[in-house]
């Protein structure tokens, strides 16, 4: 009875397209961004920035990205890491070259590149097809990884490879280097999640979107009913490398700081993780990019906190059982609940809709 | 004995959670990033164990740092950036000071450390540049660098070949990160001074995929064989010049490439192989004695205690030597028992570890003494060379202990840091 839909009313198509058709979903998303960009800041420290926080938001990032490609569109792709080193590479590049650029301005435009990027390594997503197209996606990631560790070019010939940020500001509070306040690198991510979270869901509802689970749904019935595969298997890779990109620049250059690409974007620590935040918390779902990101960030932190500081295990034996439990939730997630984290949440609505009248 | 620790964990549970607090101020907080599991568990277990038995062995005898408390809370990084990152803000709160344990995540917190000022002690590793503590004000890695480490490498061949290296081919095998990277430049300078053939070898993370490095050196054939290797790496390698009969007396390991852990796999074959060192091997020391009597005998050693008296466990003593060292000297300093991060940086600015202050200590002949300043963080530079008896299993010294080529280093840790310090904006210090 909380949830309920009786009596609103839609009188005109656009309060029937709205992202939030009902009151109460405004109501929620309303206030968690009050939340978000109000509260959150005042409260937060440099542990819940660097920890929890920051890591959410760019990971959020790159998993809409990959959901786009891989959810939406159904191309399997594990070269998340690659395209997010392409991302980073591009921001130190720009920011080395052009000083006085603004930092949001170089955010977007390592976007740009990585698209670019994403666009050539999707070219062979027109012949090859599921895991076949897995293990291509797989070679852009070693491929990238490997060029930016062999070309001294990209890393400004430092003697060790490494690449630093340097300080940049907005609105003369600094967001990247060591000085920024947590809460500045918190809102500045925070803004960019925001709008390119509407943008995605906005482009997914849009005609691009449509053609993409055409595309993704089978393909060759959408070629017949007229969906460019070109166009639309393209599009979805540049705007999933897009997005991948946005999220590489921002962890290295307001996340970390300081960035080996070997150690920083690699499969391990990327490409799988991003796949498994998909998978967990929904294919083709906005709000399952949200949840599997969210989930794969805190578990580690969570389980640490749990075993070594309540219940007071050696690190090392906590760090042995969040392996086993890490397996053991994935393995139950997928027999349990195969769609995700957001089925989980769509089920809870159905639930609470009939509250306190089950059936 | 893990399920033994989770009954009694379940147990503590409700007590610990209505307890649950900040570690009590009163005490000196040396938090631990340490690696226990993953590819380079084998050697961050007994390097973490070292600095363990040593903080508990100084809590037991001495009842702490002029009467406070060391604690000294471990948070596992599995030798991963990220994770380091997250160990780092967790407990950066009144710690005195850092010891990442890893070259990548050293960088990773050079910057973080200074903003917050906390002190960073890279020991023999890390950003060699550091060493120009005009510069890098919050971070020190003496006793000796990794270009130190490649002179010395150079200056024994040369000993080696009676001065003589023209024209000889020397490969690196390096872990093909920054730390592996770090040596680089300073080898080809050096390349350049004697006239030696330098190829470079890099082997990727984590380290077991070595075939066609081998390969590469089976066709070239070098007269000599460098290492920058960490964990699995070094044993792999060590392992495939055995199997390829490659004159290990002719293969020189880094201070990080030159434990039991990475010779014992390779059996007879790793005989005669050579590594840098910065401490002596073995447990005749009064030191090893006071944790026998004060840790070993109570059952409280770290770990299993197998790794007593191992390199890498007495480069962990040396390690938590000097850093309770400093704690002493930043309390004389400031006439206080109960000092700030920022005294212990002073402290660790003026310590000064000369052979008798060594002996005081119970470290008597166990290292070179070396001294910090205010320009100068990266300490003496010496360091020896140790060759493995694969039938006595046992390190052994066989040269002096001798310094860097500061020739070279010195010249290129000021172009570096004065590079570093322009893109930071960081004014010199000690003028």
């Amino acid at each position: 009875m909380i949830y309920k839909e009786t009596g609103q009313y839609k009188s005109s198509y656009k309060s029937d397209h709205a992202i939030f058709p009902l009151i109460q979903d405004k109501i929620a998303f309303s206030t968690l961004m009050l939340f978000a960009f109000i509260v959150v800041p005042l409260i937060m420290n440099s542990y819940w920035e660097k920890a929890i926080l920051v890591p959410f938001l760019i990971f959020s990032l790159a998993a809409i990205g990959l959901n786009i490609l891989t959810g939406y569109c159904g191309q399997v792709s594990l070269g998340t890491g690659g395209f997010m080193a392409v991302g980073a590479f591009s921001t130190y590049k720009i920011m080395t070259s052009f000083p006085d650029l603004n930092i949001m301005i170089i955010v977007l435009i390592s976007g740009l590149i990585t698209a670019g990027v994403g666009i050539l390594f999707g070219l062979p997503s027109l012949r090859i097809k599921g895991f076949y197209l897995a293990v291509a996606t797989l070679a852009s990631q070693f491929f990238l990884v490997w060029l930016f560790n062999k070309v001294p070019w990209f890393y400004n010939y430092s003697a060790t490879g490494q690449i630093t940020v340097s300080e940049r500001s907005m609105f003369g509070i600094p967001v990247t280097g060591a000085n920024a306040p947590p809460y500045a690198t918190y809102l500045f991510c925070l803004v960019l999640v925001v709008i390119l979270g509407f943008a995605a869901k906005n482009l997914i509802r849009s005609k691009t979107g449509r053609s993409w689970m055409a595309i993704r749904d089978m393909d060759i019935a959408a070629e017949i009913i007229g969906v460019p595969p070109l166009k639309t298997k393209l599009s979805a890779f540049a705007i999933s490398s897009f997005y991948i990109g946005v999220a590489g620049a921002l962890y290295f250059a307001v996340f970390l700081g300081a960035i080996e690409v070997t150690e920083s974007f690699d499969i391990m620590t990327i490409s799988f993780p991003v796949l498994f935040m998909i998978i967990i918390g929904g294919l083709g779902s906005m709000l399952g990019s949200f949840l599997g990101a969210g989930f794969i960030v805190t578990l580690p932190i969570g389980l640490k906190f749990i075993m070594v500081d309540m219940v007071g295990l050696s690190a090392v034996t906590a760090k042995h059982f969040e392996i086993t439990i890490w397996g053991l939730l994935m393995i139950v997630f997928l027999i349990v609940e195969p769609h995700g984290l957001a089925r989980l949440w769509s089920i809870a609505k159905e639930k609470l809709r009939r509250w306190p009248f089950p059936y | 004995m893990r399920i033994k620790q989770l009954l009694v964990g379940i147990t503590a549970t409700v007590i610990a959670i209505s307890s649950y607090v900040e570690i009590a101020v009163a005490d000196l907080k040396f938090p631990m990033l340490v690696y226990r599991t993953g590819a380079y568990a084998p050697n961050g277990i007994p390097n973490a164990d070292g600095f363990v038995d040593y903080y508990k062995m100084i809590n037991a005898r001495d009842g702490g740092i002029g009467g406070e408390k060391i604690v000294h809370p471990e948070c596992e990084t599995g030798y991963k950036t990220q994770v380091g990152v997250e160990c780092y803000e967790k407990n950066k709160k009144d710690a005195m000071v850092f010891q990442p344990m890893s070259t990548g995540i050293t960088y990773q917190l050079i910057p973080k450390a200074t903003a917050d000022g906390v002190t960073v002690y890279s020991t023999g590793y890390g950003r060699t540049s550091a060493a120009n503590g005009k510069v890098f004000k919050w971070i020190f890695n003496a006793p000796a660098t990794y270009w130190d480490g490649a002179t010395h490498m150079v200056r024994h061949i040369l000993k080696e070949n009676l001065g003589n290296i023209k024209g000889k081919k020397i490969a690196l095998i390096y872990h093909n990160s920054a730390y592996g990277k770090e040596p680089i430049r300073t080898l080809q300078e050096a390349g350049k001074k004697h006239g030696f053939k330098l190829s470079l070898l890099p082997v990727d993370h984590p380290g077991q995929e070595q075939k066609a490095t081998w390969l590469k050196i089976r066709k070239s054939r070098p007269d000599y064989i460098l290492m920058w290797g960490w964990g699995v790496m070094n044993s792999v390698a060590i392992k495939s010049a055995a199997s390829i009969k490659f004159p290990m007396d002719k293969f020189i390991g880094i201070w990080w490439s030159g434990s039991e852990n990475d010779v014992l796999p390779a059996g007879q074959g790793a005989h005669g192989y050579k590594a840098l060192t910065f401490n002596a091997p073995g447990t005749d020391y009064q030191v090893h004695k006071d944790i026998q009597k004060y840790v070993f005998a109570k059952g409280e050693q770290s770990g299993d205690g197998s790794h007593f008296g191992t390199v890498l466990y007495n480069r962990g003593l040396f390690q938590a030597m000097v850093q309770v060292e400093a704690a002493k000297v930043a309390q004389k300093i400031h006439g206080v028992s109960k000092i700030t991060p920022a005294m212990y940086r002073d402290g660790m600015e003026a310590v000064d570890l000369t052979a008798k202050r060594m002996e005081e200590l119970g470290f008597k002949d166990f290292a070179p003494p070396f001294k910090n300043t205010c320009e100068n963080h990266g300490g003496s530079g010496l360091a020896a060379v140790q060759q493995w008896d694969a039938k006595a299993k046992k390190w052994s010294l066989i040269t002096e202990y001798m310094y860097g080529d500061k020739d070279i280093t010195e010249k290129l840790i000021a172009e570096d840091s004065a590079k570093y310090a322009a893109e930071q904006k960081i004014a010199e210090r000690c003028n």
